[in-house]
């Protein structure tokens, strides 16, 4: 149980963060940019756990907070999709490019 | 004794009431310029008979102390500034009621009467005080006030000009004061006299000091006296009112450098070299400036500069160890030469014009004007028995015992120069028949004359203070001053005053051949020698060499450097601008609203920041 090292954890948890970055920086589909997000989320997930497990201080405080992020994500993945609808009915699109009112 | 502190008080009085109620008094400002005058005069008087026998008086207050060091302001009485709070109450007082008739109708009158009691506080308030700090204050406020009074015709660019000039041509001189200030009281530890006086006589100074410092002193009287390098502001400040250039330029201001110079006499004696400065100065002036008033038109530049060479005269005498000739000279000079200045500015009321070649035939005009002009010239030229004759005696009795001979010669010659250039002009103003129309040529009116005759009077009377044959009551009453200076007792050979009095008639009969009689050519020189003429006659061409080296010099220093201000140091700036711009406006294509651009510039931002920390260990480290 033990034979695995806190690096192999910390780089998986950083290839997901990377994955999840670069699809929200690039993805044209507002509903893809929110899954990677939701990505970047969970390799936070994986860090919290595997410091719970091998940090200098072992502890459930890293276990539970990363239920509560799971939680959090969950309500944040239904605003986002909630948001993405009212979006899409309004502009016809959920293309993330075409979205930029923020400028005007 | 102890009122002495409102001398300068009462003029000053006169100037603020005179700056906030002038436009509703009008005319009558001038009361007030008199009054105040008057009461001055006669407190004046009363503090130099009090000194007649009597000890000086100082009294002070702490003003500014600086850890250890106290600067201290107050007045001092000592028997030569009894002297000159007199000569200068009562020239201006004189001057004051001269003006109220000669400045009638002017728009700015209540203006003029201020200016005049600013200039009349500063010089009594420079002559009464007791340290050096204080002199510079009022030194320098009695350049304003010269200033303003040149300016008084502002709208005349010449009077403009003349200013300017004025007030820089001293401030040159004014610098050197000022180190010597300076380098004195770091070597002597203060500003007093007295203190000065001990430490020079207890020999804490070095004599290189001494001379270096006194050297620097006179450079400011230089500057204030209208010495040799410095001296042509004078002449350019006729542009002033006449009461002005007989106030300022002829009686008091100028006379400030050699009060300095007398004041300040121990410093000067400790220093051979610093007289012989002082000396030779003085008599290069006392010819130069007589040699130009020789061939001037103009006459109050005439007259202007003649007080040049009488004031290098009074330089002359001091820089020779003639401490009671240098001062019996400036109190006789400013009685004389007020008068001239104040005759002249009656004959230009009456002909308007000041080109001498446009008069003529004034005598029979002029019934008061012109025997009293008469007078002064007499005087200035050192007629026997006139007061000119006495103390350019003592003059020449000093630079001939002090070994100078050169210089003595030098100065027997400008008194030549002097009695010529002052009949030339006499003849030209007042003989003949006139060159021109000048409509009705009135004599002035009582408030005019009534100046005039007083100065008449003293221009006669004030010889006899320090005559060889009645006694020396004005060297006696010196003598009890804080200067100790050699006694003048021992008395040059009896052929001096028969060759001072020769020459000077020789150079009234020589005028009165060229200008009275007509009986030589008026102009063998200009034909004989037509060059040195021009060069005369333009001045020497001082202002044309100022002009291309020191003006152009500066100017084009300075035009370089506005270069350097316009491009480089400007550039840079605007360099800078344009660069954070250019920034700005790169940035802001950047961004386009897109929230992925916007997302990607903020890791961006993050990973730098990451970066950063990486390379420098951490945050905390």
């Amino acid at each position: 149980m033990n034979s695995i090292p806190l690096s192999v954890y910390l780089v998986l948890a950083l290839i997901l963060f990377c994955i999840g970055l670069f699809g929200a920086l690039t993805k044209r589909n507002a509903v893809i940019v929110l899954i990677s997000i939701e990505l970047m989320l969970n390799a936070v997930n994986i860090n919290l756990v595997a410091f719970a497990k091998y940090g200098a201080k072992p502890g459930l405080t890293g276990q539970i907070f990363s239920l509560f992020t799971i939680t959090v994500a969950a309500a944040e993945a239904a605003v986002g999709l909630a948001i993405l609808m009212a979006l899409y009915r309004n502009r016809k699109t959920v293309n993330v490019d075409e979205m930029d009112i923020m400028k005007r | 004794m102890q009122n002495a502190w409102l001398i300068p008080l009462l003029p000053l009085l006169s100037f603020i009431l005179l700056l906030l109620f002038g436009k509703k008094l009008k005319e009558a400002s001038a009361y007030a310029g008199i009054g105040a005058t008057l009461l001055s005069l006669m407190l004046a008087a009363a503090v130099m008979l009090g000194q007649w026998g009597g000890e000086s008086y100082k009294a002070e207050g702490v003003w500014l102390s600086i850890g250890k060091h106290a600067v201290t302001m107050g007045y001092e009485i000592n028997p030569l500034n009894a002297l000159m709070l007199v000569i200068v109450t009562l020239v201006s007082f004189l001057v004051h009621v001269y003006s109220k008739s000669y400045m009638r109708g002017d728009d700015r009158f209540h203006v003029f009467f201020a200016y005049l009691g600013l200039f009349t506080f500063a010089m009594l308030g420079l002559v009464l005080s007791p340290n050096l700090l204080q002199v510079y204050m009022f030194w320098e406020l009695v350049g304003l006030g010269s200033f303003l009074l040149i300016g008084y015709y502002y709208f005349k660019p010449e009077a403009k000009a003349a200013a300017k000039k004025a007030f820089i041509m001293t401030r040159i001189g004014d610098v050197g004061l000022f180190i010597g200030i300076i380098l004195l009281y770091w070597q002597a530890g203060s500003f007093e006299y007295d203190e000065i006086f001990k430490a020079i006589a207890d020999g804490t100074i070095s004599s290189d000091m001494i001379t270096l410092i006194a050297i620097l002193i006179f450079v400011g009287a230089v500057g204030k006296s209208g010495q040799l390098p410095l001296h042509t502001w004078l002449p350019d400040a006729m542009e002033g009112p006449t009461p002005v250039s007989a106030l300022i330029h002829a009686a008091t201001m100028v006379a400030a450098g050699v009060y300095l110079v007398a004041a300040m006499y121990p410093l000067f004696e400790a220093s051979s070299a610093a007289m012989t400065t002082v000396a030779v100065v003085g008599g290069i002036t006392a010819i130069f400036a007589a040699s130009i008033g020789l061939m001037q038109k103009d006459i109050k530049r005439v007259l202007a500069y003649s007080t040049v060479s009488q004031l290098g005269y009074m330089m002359l005498a001091l820089g020779s160890g003639g401490y009671t000739a240098g001062v019996f000279h400036l109190m006789t000079h400013a009685f004389f030469k007020a008068l001239l200045f104040l005759a002249a500015g009656s004959v230009i009321h009456a002909v308007h014009t000041q080109n001498i070649e446009e008069m003529g035939g004034l005598w029979r005009k002029l019934k008061i004007t012109a025997p009293l002009f008469l007078i002064g010239a007499l005087s200035i030229s050192g007629f026997p028995l006139f007061s000119g004759f006495f103390s350019k005696d003592e003059i020449l009795m000093a630079t001939y015992g002090d070994g100078r001979y050169g210089l003595f010669v030098l100065a027997v010659l400008a008194a030549f120069f002097t009695a010529f250039y002052m009949f030339r002009l006499f003849f030209m103003v007042f003989a003949g028949s006139p060159s021109q129309e000048h409509g009705k040529v009135g004599e002035s009116d009582g408030p005019m004359i009534l100046p005039m005759a007083v100065l008449g009077v003293l221009a006669v009377l004030a010889g006899y203070l320090n005559t060889p044959w009645f006694g020396t009551f004005l060297a006696d009453y010196l003598s009890h001053g804080p200067v100790r200076f050699a006694a003048e007792g021992e008395h040059g050979p009896i052929w001096i005053p028969i060759l001072a009095t020769a020459v000077s008639l020789a150079g009234i009969l020589l005028a009165y051949l060229m200008y009275g009689k007509k009986k030589l050519s008026r102009n063998w020189l200009s034909r004989s020698l037509p060059s040195l003429s021009t060069i005369v006659y333009r001045k020497y061409y001082v202002d044309e060499a100022y002009d291309a080296t020191v003006v152009r010099g500066t100017t084009g220093f300075s035009c370089l450097w506005s270069y350097v201000d316009r491009y480089l140091v400007e550039g840079a700036v605007n360099g800078t601008v344009s660069l954070i711009q250019w920034l700005g406006k790169r940035g802001s294509y950047m961004y386009d609203g897109q929230v992925q651009r916007i997302g990607a510039v903020a890791v961006a931002g993050l990973v730098i920041i990451l970066l950063f920390f990486a390379a420098a260990g951490g945050y905390f480290s």
